[in-house]
């Protein structure tokens, strides 16, 4: 599938501010499931800083804008061409040991009912079972609602509320799946929504379980399934802190209002 | 419990101490007191203060120094010179394998949990080897001393381990009240330390640096409690200290503020830890760091010493592999011993420790500061027994070693002279070359019979000779 990423992220600040820094996790990798036709990324005023791959296989690229300036726009726009290989990253280079991603965050801390959730992986008969399993007990937990959980909500916070968006079901999967010594990332990218609207976004986040024999393996605790030709991956980290695809900072002392517009599109050429 | 005692041997002086036993005799009383009294004042008005890293207390205290030198013949010197080094690069090596392959875990050596979920195990840095595949490059080596040949090492620091000021700041200390002691006797100095630390830290600027390399030290800034040092070090090297906020990235470099305008940094001498670099890689909440630094410094735009991630090689649970890490990648026999360790983790060390609980000092794997240990010789039956319900109840939590019994120097005491116990802390450099000073962190514990050196817990400073050929 051709897909056509167009995303839009505007900062604007109620006073000028005397410079930012940013750092960028905004270009997909190129892997079996993903080939990068086309990438752009730009920066209103921003100057490129070292570009490099991370050992997990991330491309990392860091901007700085000199001030003053009230308004940044971070744009991306690129085609992407993704083939269905049920979930399974192949073809990815990465140095990162998988035993790394056993370790908790402070966002998926294994508090509150998440090791009773956890238990339900336990009589599984192998690995990807018990992760299918956990996926799915995932989905069951907690009830698709927007708004109702914030960037900061512990999967713990999250799983006791019941309901949450994709960030809050990919925390969550990645804790029970670590409490069962199975690795597990978060991962951040694209979503292509289908017509009836039921893949919530299109700035989207899943996770990747680590399966002996299959690698690392997306499983989408949020719509139900494992990424496909649908889904454009960005990056990854313990937690969504860790796998945002832009960290920044502001030299400033007022506030800054977001503004995040993502359109990902199928096209035939 | 016996104690190896570094000047006397039975009634004999030791011949390094020999000229130190004529000097002691010949002092009268009240010149001591008068000499103490002036030291004092002198770390006073420098405003010397101190703290060893991780021990916490009062930033501002004064240490004691004591005007006793502690002495190491150049025979003692060259082995833990030989042994110092040696462990200095196995740490190095062991780090950069790590973040790379993880040779030694793939064979077997050390298991992979241990590293790879450590806390201090840095996921950013992995695949990226700093310059000259240097992670670590100021190592203190904490070392006892338990007979004549006999030397342990204690614990690792491989981040940033602090106290060379004190090594420097003493021997100005003695030259100064007792000139002629230094023309009696040939005693290596120690003060070219700041010229190869800046050696050091200039031989390993990034690929990208061109001309001379500029070489900073980022303090978290004068309420850390090591902040004189970082000062100290910077006057003497001749570079600027600064703090987070004098320096920012612009495109693949960072520069600091100076009144001329921005100037590229090259090297960053940091003193503070990897969890405050920077808040776009690390925590998100620290004033401390510089943004973007880690993108700069993964780019090849800066170099950062010690290496962001070096932590991993300093751990309680991996230091009992460092014998390990000597053998594996230098194919040596390690020169300097460690402590040995039982691991409760196993069970036949288990059994050893609690058949013989009362003799050992038992510590949590994790645990620091002293908490949640037992030092079985100074505890009582009913201590020793809760402690080993404790043990029982989850033995991978626990590692036991020996009580060790540290050597003792002659310490000047209100009534005179007495044997205190000491330990040595040196500071190995290591960059394009691996140098050590001959001499290092002497700290000495005042009260009579006590085996803590720790500042916090009554602990002074003297200078550290050792005796030139």
């Amino acid at each position: 599938m051709l897909l056509l990423i167009d995303h839009l992220t505007r900062y604007r600040y109620d006073a000028p501010v005397r410079g930012v820094v940013q750092s960028h996790r905004l270009t997909p990798s190129t892997h079996d499931g993903q080939q990068v036709i086309d990438w752009q990324v730009t920066v209103s005023g921003g100057v490129a800083g070292g570009g490099f791959r991370d050992g997990a296989g991330d491309f990392v690229q860091g901007w700085s804008v000199k001030g003053p300036v009230s308004e940044i726009e971070v744009r991306v726009r690129g085609k992407v061409a993704t083939t269905d290989l049920a979930g399974v990253l192949r073809g990815h280079r990465e140095s990162v040991p998988v035993e790394a991603y056993l370790r908790d965050s402070k966002l998926t801390e294994p508090a509150g009912g998440l090791g009773t959730l956890a238990k339900v992986a336990e009589g599984a008969e192998n690995r990807l079972s018990a992760a299918h399993l956990l996926s799915r007990t995932v989905t069951e937990a907690v009830t698709y609602t927007p708004g109702a959980t914030k960037a900061h909500t512990t999967a713990a916070e999250a799983l006791e509320a019941g309901e949450g968006v994709c960030q809050d079901h990919a925390h969550i999967l990645c804790a029970v799946a670590r409490a069962n010594l199975i690795p597990a990332r978060y991962v951040s990218g694209y979503l292509l929504a289908d017509d009836e609207g039921k893949a919530h976004q299109a700035a989207h986040a899943w996770a990747e379980l680590w399966i002996p024999g299959l690698g690392w393996v997306g499983f989408d605790a949020a719509n139900a399934c494992c990424p496909d030709a649908r889904y454009v991956r960005l990056g990854s980290g313990l937690d969504a802190a860790e796998a945002a695809p832009i960290r920044g900072s502001a030299r400033s002392t007022g506030s800054e209002i977001l503004d995040v517009t993502v359109a990902v599109l199928a096209t035939q050429q | 419990m016996t104690y190896f005692n570094e000047m006397y041997e039975r009634d004999q002086t030791r011949p390094p101490y020999a000229g130190l036993a004529a000097w002691m005799q010949a002092m009268p009383a009240d010149l001591r007191i008068q000499k103490q009294a002036e030291a004092e004042a002198l770390f006073r008005r420098i405003g010397i203060t101190f703290a060893v890293y991780g021990e916490g207390g009062d930033p501002d205290r004064l240490i004691p120094f004591d005007m006793f030198p502690r002495v190491f013949t150049h025979a003692e010197w060259a082995k833990l010179d030989r042994g110092i080094k040696q462990r200095a690069r196995a740490l190095n090596a062991f780090l950069t394998d790590v973040y790379g392959r993880g040779e030694i875990i793939r064979a077997g050596r050390i298991p992979a949990n241990l590293v790879y979920q450590n806390e201090a195990y840095e996921r950013a840095v992995c695949g990226f080897v700093p310059p000259k595949g240097v992670y670590s490059h100021i190592v203190g080596i904490d070392i006892v001393r338990t007979g004549p040949t006999d030397f342990y090492v204690l614990e690792d620091n491989c981040r940033t381990p602090s106290g060379v000021s004190y090594m420097l700041e003493s021997r100005e200390m003695m030259m100064r009240m007792f000139p002629d002691l230094f023309r009696e006797t040939r005693i290596e100095p120690v003060d070219r330390y700041h010229d190869l630390l800046r050696r050091t830290l200039k031989s390993v600027a990034p690929a990208k640096c061109e001309g001379d390399p500029t070489v900073v030290i980022l303090t978290p800034g004068h309420f850390n409690s090591a902040y004189y040092e970082h000062s100290f070090l910077a006057d003497l090297m001749g570079v600027e200290l600064v703090e987070g906020a004098d320096l920012f990235v612009d495109g693949a470099f960072v520069y600091m503020r100076t009144t001329e305008g921005p100037k590229r940094v090259d090297v960053i001498y940091r003193r503070i830890d990897d969890a405050f670099l920077d808040p776009l890689c690390f925590r998100p909440d620290s004033m401390l760091g510089v943004p973007g630094l880690m993108d700069v410094y993964r780019s090849g735009g800066v170099s950062i010493c010690s290496a962001p991630g070096a932590g991993v090689a300093d751990d309680k649970a991996v230091y009992t592999y460092v014998p390990e890490m000597v053998r594996f990648y230098l194919g040596e026999e390690p020169i300097l011993q460690n402590v040995p360790t039982w691991k409760c983790a196993e069970e036949g060390d288990l059994k050893h420790v609690l058949a013989n609980l009362g003799e050992l000092v038992v510590k949590e794997v994790h645990g620091s500061g002293g908490y949640g240990m037992l030092v079985g010789p100074k505890s009582t039956r009913d201590e020793i027994e809760t402690f080993r319900l404790k043990i029982l109840k989850d033995p991978s939590n626990y590692i036991a070693q020996p009580t060790l019994s540290l050597s003792t120097t002659p310490t000047f005491v209100e009534e005179g002279v007495a044997p205190r116990h000491v330990d040595l802390r040196p500071y190995c450099l290591v960059g394009e070359r691996i140098e050590l000073v001959p001499g290092g962190l002497t700290r000495v514990a005042l009260r009579e019979g006590s085996l803590v050196v720790n500042s916090s817990q009554g602990g002074g400073v003297k200078d550290t000779w050792v005796l030139a050929e």
